[in-house]
């Protein structure tokens, strides 16, 4: 048990100090239920048996995950696992083969990525898809730019703009009006989240948001994913990193080879436990989680 | 730009230097010194400035350096290149290489390239020329207006196939640019047998819109209501800007560029006033209409480019094409909208040089005048790479190609001298600015 352990996912003993850490944040633990039935009624986005197959590949097979409001639910799984196909049905992206979508308790289709936004779902991609050659104003209101006689009207969007990137605590940007390619990473995922709850998102679907970051970058980016949870936002979080996971996550839900195997309060697991049921399936803890599941509602 | 005042987490990781003048500073420098406090006083501007140019985003000022150092050495080298004579014929001249790459730069913002705006442009000006010659005789302005949305479908076509069937526009508009050769040489000798592949332009208003010209007093005009139109304009949208507590420009550096435009205005007109011909005892003088004419579509197109929707989607796509299109963006409704305009602005371009030479001609060389637009942009400082330029690159790059062909021919060079000297030209303008982009993050 020594503090040189570095990156190594499966080291034992970071994964219980993240565990300890993270576990004192469980505020509401009666929203982690994850039921097999219908969904609970303080829940903003419930998955009901989502399959999707794409030729002969199963990539998600019976998908069951409850996502409240101000929390942050992390989607953890190894490679193919299915996590991105899973956010893609909920982007709209991909369209579930079969099962249920349920939006505040009430039955929903999300067939197009406009529908997903008509709803309040945003998705920050990997990529972040900024263009780095326009300016941070432009970059957030892409596709929405406010107009005046048929010409872009540049005052309003400056200032929604200059109002949201401070509500969200980013203050590091030296200009709005810099192009996004001059931003560090983390200022440009500041500029892509911002972009995202611009629309009244109530949602947040973040695609490994701290994958390629500095340390310090890293924390900034973590900050803004707490700070989305703490304004009454959803946010889902799919990483690979498991000490940024665990030191965010108010719950955790992981993916085996396109299944939901087990799912509760990040305050459940550890590392090694997670890392366990990501490689393995880990049907025991599966088992265990789903019973507490039951036991928490 | 690197930032390196703050010490904020964003200086933590090295920051990149990807494409840095660009789209976000393409009004004026008052937006990309947003960085400033709002009362930011002259001397604040200024210092900010320089200290762009110095981390190498000299926007357009190597090109102007480049310029007036051309002139001066042509100048040296015959004292007749500054004359009124030969300034006007230079505008004359320039006229073609301007709205042609203005043309290129649609597609070029896109990251995209059209090689067949010389030949589908020439094909525009032919069908003006054929419907405003005997017999149709058809009226100046529709037979225009026809030239134009030939060449504009033309580009509405091969940007549908482009866009629709995915195809590289490099290929697609090569095979634009044999079609169209060989549809030129069709219509001509078809329309024309026994003149020898030309027709001459017959109407009086086509010819003049280079050989003809304002009376000295419209000239006068024209600038006076321009200039007053720019400074209104300059001051009311810094005024807006203050009262919304955003950041704009000192008054004193807004009325210094409106000073410094009105006296290239004046000097402009002035310059155009002289009696050009007084040597052979007749009267030329007053702005050539083309003038004004590109001085109103670098405006207009500058002005789509920056303050509308499809601007910025153009940008945007040239940018991150992905990124635009999950912003909903329609990238094929964008795509095939700047092939149109391509087409349209190249068939002026056509136009206007059908008109300096007085006729629709076959053996045009629209594989070579299409590479001049290209030129044009890129000396400008447009980037092949997409994303980034703006309208007036065109303007500079166009004056640039244009001095050097004027001024070798008053140097009495040959032909081969010129192309080698066009083609050194060309190579110094993109080193200039790989260099100076390299600059910045160092």
């Amino acid at each position: 048990m020594t503090a040189d352990s570095t990156a190594a996912a499966s080291e034992p003993q970071e994964g219980t100090v993240s565990r300890s850490a993270s576990a004192g944040r469980e505020a509401n633990p009666g929203a982690d239920g994850q039921a097999d039935g219908g969904p609970a009624s303080d829940v903003l986005l419930s998955l009901r048996g989502i399959s999707k197959h794409f030729g002969p590949v199963t990539a998600l097979d019976g998908v069951n995950l409850d996502v409240p409001p101000g929390r942050v639910t992390a989607l953890i799984g190894d490679n193919g696992a299915g996590k991105s196909t899973l956010i893609k049905v909920i982007a709209g992206i991909h369209q579930a083969d079969q099962g249920e979508i349920y939006w505040r308790g009430k039955r929903t289709d999300i067939r197009t990525p406009h529908d997903a936004t008509e709803l309040g779902v945003a998705t920050v991609y990997q990529d972040l898809a900024l263009c780095d050659n326009l300016d941070i104003v432009a970059n957030m209101y892409l596709g929405v730019e406010a107009r005046r006689h048929g010409m872009l009207d540049e005052t309003p969007m400056e200032l929604k703009a200059k109002e949201t990137l401070a509500g969200l605590s980013v203050t590091s940007v030296r200009s709005i009006r810099q192009p996004v390619g001059s931003l560090s990473g983390g200022q440009r995922q500041s500029v892509a989240v911002a972009r995202a709850v611009m629309g009244d998102a109530k949602l947040v679907i973040m695609d490994e948001p701290t994958a390629a970051l500095g340390v310090s970058q890293t924390a900034m980016v973590l900050e803004l994913i707490k700070g989305l949870a703490a304004n009454g936002i959803a946010v889902v979080v799919i990483s690979h990193n498991l000490i940024d996971v665990f030191s965010v996550a108010d719950r955790v839900a992981i993916l085996y080879l396109g299944r939901l195997v087990s799912a509760g309060p990040a305050s459940d697991y550890d590392r090694q436990s997670a890392v366990e049921i990501m490689t393995t399936g880990g049907l025991s803890e599966r088992e265990n989680a789903n019973n507490d599941a039951r036991a928490a509602s | 730009m690197p930032i390196n005042e703050e010490p904020a987490a964003g200086t933590i990781t090295a920051p990149r230097a990807i494409e840095q003048e660009t789209a976000a500073d393409q009004a004026t420098l008052d937006r990309s010194l947003m960085a400033l406090p709002p009362d930011a006083s002259l001397n604040e501007y200024l210092a900010a400035w320089f200290k762009r140019v110095r981390s190498g985003e000299s926007g357009v000022l190597p090109v102007i350096a480049g310029l007036v150092v051309i002139i001066i050495v042509f100048q040296i080298e015959r004292s007749r290149f500054l004359s009124a004579l030969n300034l006007v014929n230079l505008l004359q001249q320039s006229a073609q290489f301007i709205v042609l790459g203005m043309a290129e730069i649609f597609v070029l913002l896109l990251g995209e390239i059209d090689l067949s705006l010389g030949y589908s442009g020439a094909v525009g000006a032919a069908v003006m020329t054929i419907l405003a010659y005997p017999p149709i005789n058809l009226g100046w302005g529709f037979a225009i207006l026809a030239g134009l949305a030939t060449t504009a479908g033309i580009g509405f076509i091969q940007g549908q196939i482009i866009s629709r069937l995915r195809l590289p526009p490099f290929v697609v508009t090569l095979a634009g640019l044999l079609f169209w050769e060989g549809f030129l040489i069709w219509l001509i000798n078809n329309q024309s047998p026994s003149n020898g592949g030309s027709i001459r332009i017959d109407n009086p208003t086509i010819y003049n819109i280079v050989n003809g010209t304002l009376s000295i007093t419209a000239g006068w005009i024209v600038l006076a209501v321009g200039l007053v139109l720019f400074a209104v304009g300059s001051v009311s949208r810094d005024r807006r800007r203050r009262a919304s507590g955003l950041v704009a420009p000192p008054l004193s550096l807004t009325l210094a560029k409106v000073a410094g435009v009105s006296v290239a205005g004046v000097v402009l007109v002035a310059i155009c006033s002289v009696n050009r011909a007084a040597f052979t005892g007749s009267t030329v003088e007053g702005v050539p209409w083309v003038v004004p004419i590109v001085i109103v579509l670098v405006v207009a197109w500058t002005f789509l480019l920056g303050r509308t929707r499809f601007g910025r989607y153009v940008y945007a796509i040239g940018g991150n094409r992905e990124a635009a299109r999950r912003a909903g963006i329609n990238v094929h409704r964008v795509r095939v909208l700047a092939y149109t305009l391509a087409g349209l602005t190249a068939a002026m371009a056509i136009i206007i040089l059908d008109s300096r030479t007085g006729g629709a001609n076959t053996d045009i060389d629209g594989g070579q005048t299409v590479l001049y637009g290209v030129a044009a942009a890129v000396i400008g400082g447009t980037s092949l790479l997409g994303g980034r330029g703006k309208m007036v690159h065109a303007l500079l790059g166009g004056l640039v190609i244009a001095t050097i062909y004027n001024g070798m021919g008053l140097l009495s060079l040959s032909a081969d001298i010129q192309f080698m000297i066009t083609a050194l030209v060309l190579l110094a303008a993109v080193i200039v600015d790989a260099v100076s982009r390299r600059g910045r993050s160092a």
